[in-house]
């Protein structure tokens, strides 16, 4: 197993947002977390890439057998986990190839395995590059500044495709995407599925979920997964709704 | 608390015991300052009679100045009676490395410092192999084959009388400040270069000056000479951390351009800033000021100031020759309780002269950091053109930075720009980078370096690198 949470409870600014999150993932699947607003999805992303902004008041979370919440920000993404953030932080001044190529080379150290030079690393970058349609000023500007929201999403889905994760977290990689936008980056992330990479993805809408269909769906309501099934459950959400999970939620 | 800062902070605690005031050896003055110390400390320098006069004069109006009060700093009144004037150089010299505090030994390995420049640095007798001496002799006799002439400030009295007194003081006059006055009063000794006509320096005029400039001095003069059509690029400072005793600096620069010549001036410094409360530290009170006197040329001021516990500093240009051209380029850090307060002067005075300020203030912990700049365009200055951008990064919430722009402008017919932006390095940003597995420190030093590129770029390439290790050092532990 590669992810295993445990009655995860987790706390910000006083408040408990998750009160016992369940969920195991395997190599190779594609998780869907899904819920309305203020249910917990993002909390439960950001929790796992290690945002110091969450308190953990409960419950364990096994990464490779490891106890990840122990592990610092940097470390859990030195052993392959990765987060596509809702909102990419722009970084002036830094080159973003440049970024990545740092980021690159920081994993590798931490692996063992010869860094990068130059121009290695721009031989590597084209083709995942074209994977994404990033042109060619999106590896020379500042990182994420001046990107439209659309680019910001596919720089996020190229950095994965750079690092490889082992675990990939993608927060409401579809808000604010246009349909073409959604396009290239579900087919930026569906080319990356493979047997040995997980993926969790959190959405708010079904649409995302037409273009890369995951193995299993979690319904996430008021900080607790309250149903999980197949692809077919967000299909269900779509017609009937959160108001009738939660009405569900609320008789148990 | 960053190990640099312990370092420096040893390092000095290690100096002042030795401290300037209680010297007894014999080559010292006596703590304490008037007419006779400075006609005491001409008569040890051998100086002639006119250079006598310049120091006693000097010394005049110095009795009749104030220290000036508008710059944006908090100093402790400095009881300049209880300063010696004069004091031969080092004298106390360590056996080996052994006896250098491991702390200082491995900040000279995060700069990579090569171990004999370290000895140099730390005071360590140095092996036969690397002497100074003979390195500085070594580039002289070539630089001397081409008519360049570089040497102390002491030996240019000697042997050329005549290039000192023609430029000593036309740039930066005695009466200019209170600090100006001072050192032209007491200055022990510093640089001097000139470069014939027609001649392109061959070589940074750095390795040799950054290996000989530990013994400077408080009181530091330099002079450099550009004849027609020649260039020279001179790199002052040091990167790592300096020993010295002294507290008090008065530094005077003066650059002389003439027609079509080029002077570039970079300063990397990085003396003692004082400890995290503010305890100790050097006072850097330094007038630097180059005249583009012939038309068409150009002088650029690089610094990067990371030291010091005060920085008062504004290394200006003259542009009197037509065409001529003034820049500077400023990174100044100040970390814990530091204080700057730097900038620039731009005056100009000649037709179609263009300047570029690129002023980079960074401010972390409770440090505060002070842009001061002045352009002035004379009546007759027509079609001047200048530029200014003063960018403030702060790091943590209990810093400050300011910008004070001065224009005087008299003739319309130029182009005056000034852009200035304030940005916070965010916890978002440095989060960003530690979740792509870049750790908090490298994520601080891509932020940092990628806001200063502008002006690194203008740094001779070895010490662009340096200027960069430096500066990670001087930030390190100001951010999670």
């Amino acid at each position: 197993m590669l992810l295993e949470i445990k009655g995860l409870r987790v706390k910000a600014e006083d408040k408990e947002i998750l009160k016992g999150v369940d969920l195991r993932v395997d190599p190779g699947q594609v998780h869907a977390i899904m819920g309305p607003n203020g249910s917990g999805k993002s909390t439960l992303a950001r929790v796992l890439s290690g945002h110091p902004d969450y308190e953990v008041i409960g419950g364990e979370v096994l990464y490779k057998g490891r106890d990840l919440l122990a592990m610092d920000p940097e470390d859990r993404a030195r052993e392959g986990v990765f987060m596509a953030f809702q909102y990419p932080v722009e970084i002036p001044g830094i080159n973003n190839s440049y970024f990545l190529k740092a980021a690159l080379n920081a994993l590798k150290k931490h692996r063992g395995e010869e860094e990068l030079d130059a121009v290695e690393f721009m031989a590597l970058i084209k083709d995942k590059a074209k994977l994404l349609e990033m042109d060619q000023s999106m590896m020379t500007r500042s990182v994420n500044e001046g990107f439209s929201g659309g680019e910001k999403k596919r720089n996020e889905i190229f950095h994965m495709a750079v690092l490889e994760p082992k675990l990939a977290i993608l927060d409401e990689t579809d808000s604010g995407l246009d349909i073409d936008a959604l396009k290239i980056v579900s087919s930026g992330v569906n080319a990356l599925r493979s047997p040995d990479r997980a993926m969790i993805v959190v959405t708010h809408y079904q649409r995302l979920l037409n273009y890369i269909v995951p193995d299993f769906v979690h319904v996430l309501s008021e900080g607790r997964i309250v149903r999980s099934g197949g692809k077919e459950l967000a299909h269900e959400l779509e017609e009937k709704g959160y108001t009738w999970l939660e009405q569900g939620a609320a008789a148990r | 608390m960053s190990t640099s800062t312990d370092t420096i902070e040893l390092l000095a605690q290690q100096e002042y015991k030795y401290g300037f005031a209680t010297d007894v050896e014999s080559d010292t003055l006596p703590p304490g300052l008037n007419e006779d110390v400075v006609r005491a400390i001409s008569a040890k320098k051998k100086e002639p009679e006119w250079l006598l006069d310049f120091r006693l004069k000097a010394y005049k109006v110095w009795l009749t100045m104030k220290e000036p009060t508008w710059a944006n700093l908090k100093i402790e009144p400095i009881d300049y009676q209880s300063v010696s004037y004069y004091s031969a150089p080092k004298k106390k010299t360590l056996a080996s490395m052994d006896e250098v505090d491991p702390e200082v030994r491995a900040t000279f390995e995060k700069l990579g410092i090569p171990l004999e420049e370290q000895k140099l640095l730390s005071g360590v007798a140095v092996d036969a192999v690397f002497d100074s001496v003979s390195v500085a002799t070594t580039f002289r006799d070539k630089l001397a084959t081409m008519g360049i002439i570089f040497c102390s400030f002491s030996e240019a009295v000697q042997e050329h009388p005549e290039l000192v007194k023609k430029y000593l003081g036309t740039v930066v006059p005695h009466t200019d400040n209170f600090y100006a006055a001072l050192n032209s009063a007491v200055f022990t000794d510093g640089s001097f270069a000139y470069i014939p006509k027609g001649v392109r320096c061959p070589m940074e005029l750095s390795t040799y000056f950054r290996i000989n400039a530990k013994n400077t001095g408080q009181f530091e003069r330099t002079l450099i000479v550009a004849e027609d059509a020649s260039y020279v690029s001179y790199l002052e400072g040091c990167t790592a951390p300096m020993r010295d005793e002294n507290q008090l600096h008065a530094a005077v620069v003066e650059l002389v351009a003439l027609d079509d010549a080029t002077i570039k001036y970079s300063t990397i410094q990085n003396w003692y800033p004082g400890d995290k409360n503010g305890k100790g530290g050097i006072y850097n009170f330094v007038t630097k000021r180059g005249i583009c006197k012939g038309r068409n040329s150009k002088i650029t001021w690089t610094q990067v100031e990371t030291g010091s516990a005060i920085t008062w500093k504004y290394p200006g240009c003259i542009l009197q020759g037509d065409n001529s051209i003034g820049e500077f380029y400023s990174v100044a850090t100040t970390n814990n309780r530091q204080q700057a307060d730097t900038g620039t002067k731009m005056i100009h005075i000649g037709k179609n002269t263009r300047s570029t300020i690129v002023s980079k203030g960074i401010s972390a912990g409770q440090g505060q950091n002070t842009y001061r700049g002045l352009v002035r365009v004379g009546k007759g200055a027509a079609n001047a053109r200048n530029h200014s951008q003063c960018d403030s990064l702060l790091i943590g919430d209990r810093c400050g930075a300011h910008t004070f722009p001065y224009l005087d402008i008299r003739n319309t017919s130029g182009k005056i720009e000034h852009e200035a932006s304030t940005s916070k390095i965010g916890e978002d940003q440095i989060f960003y980078c530690r979740q792509r597995g870049i750790s908090t420190e490298d994520a601080m030093n891509m932020i940092v370096s990628g806001f200063c590129k502008e002006v690194f770029r203008e740094l001779p390439m070895e010490f662009a690198v340096e200027a960069q290790k430096l500066l990670s050092i001087s930030l390190e532990g100001s951010v999670g």
